[in-house]
């Protein structure tokens, strides 16, 4: 198949993503990213883990988490995963408006997420809880800061993607990027599962 | 030849694409509301005084790792077959994960 080819319902092959040589390479390339984006979460994580007691006298965990705001940016983002997962299903139906709608919806509420952390962070440097206040802070921002980072960049890349093919459509040019991103998008979503369960759920825990 | 079969009749082609697609839709959301309910179960018992730091912790690691399979293999259609380097690439990041963490939790002593 032609990567440029009109297609259509019919034509539309049932794994677009991986319907053109270009498509498998990005599908298999990306994997190996992830793969890397892994180890490098690990590090954060390990040095998180390693500093997470050393707080030099400032606030601790215990003291600064709040569940309800945690609680809250963990649906939002969750709920995220389940509206990309409707976007690429659609993707699949050659159904491009609905695609472009749930892709909106994802992006919306990724949005969310990052306001509230922006809110989270804010707060705490209010009460305090500065970057260099401990080794315990620096950890907690570099980590957190990190997978905050992966959502802005993540918002940006989806949002590119949708407006870059507004007019175009879906082909098989396109198909492989979308789902990438979406990809992206998920891994996002495990990096802040061990997150929410490591850095807040355990910090509240003692 | 498989695919000249398809070409042939591509309405029927579609239609039962189309109901697959939507099949496995509702296997996504099972999974989504399985993750939705783990992520519930979590906060609750780090919520609930009556469990101590011994039982919680390893508890809500459980049910992140859990999470996480589902978001890996529904999600991320990690269960479809043509996966096999993908899972290469995400295991191999996940065993130098555990060598990372358990290097820092046993070196750092600060």
């Amino acid at each position: 198949m032609h990567v440029e080819e009109k297609l259509t319902a019919e034509t539309f092959p049932a794994e677009p993503e991986k319907a053109t040589l270009e498509g498998k390479n990005k599908f298999l390339g990306f994997w190996f990213f992830l793969g890397g984006e892994t180890v490098l979460f690990a590090s954060l994580f390990a040095t998180f883990l390693a500093l997470r007691d050393s707080v030099a006298g400032g606030p601790s965990s215990k003291e600064l988490f709040q569940m309800p705001i945690v609680f809250l940016a963990t649906m939002l983002l969750l709920t995220s995963s389940l509206t990309s997962v409707y976007a690429m299903h659609h993707m699949r139906n050659f159904d491009f408006k609905k695609m472009q709608l749930w892709l909106g919806i994802t992006v919306l509420l990724g949005a969310g997420f990052l306001a509230l952390e922006i809110y989270e962070f804010t707060e705490y440097v209010h009460e305090g809880f500065k970057f260099s206040t401990s080794a315990f802070s620096s950890a907690f921002y570099t980590l957190v800061g990190t997978h905050g980072g992966h959502v802005a960049f993540g918002l940006l890349w989806i949002l590119t993607l949708m407006i870059r093919n507004a007019k175009r459509g879906l082909n098989l040019y396109n198909a492989p990027k979308f789902y990438v991103a979406s990809l992206y998008w998920h891994f996002i979503d495990v990096v802040w599962v061990f997150i929410f369960t490591v850095v807040y759920l355990m910090g509240m825990v003692g | 030849m498989a695919n000249h079969t398809h070409v042939q009749n591509p309405k029927v082609d579609v239609q039962y694409r189309r109901k697959k697609n939507a099949e496995e839709m509702k296997h996504q959301i099972v999974s989504f509301t399985l993750m939705i309910f783990l992520t519930l179960i979590a906060f609750f018992a780090v919520g609930y005084e009556g469990f101590s730091a011994w039982f919680s912790v390893p508890f809500i690691l459980l049910l992140a790792v859990v999470q996480v399979i589902f978001q890996l293999y529904y999600f991320m259609h990690m269960s479809h077959k043509g996966h096999e380097l993908p899972a290469l690439f995400i295991y191999g990041g996940v065993v130098v994960a555990f060598v990372t963490i358990w290097a820092f939790l046993t070196v750092v002593w600060i």
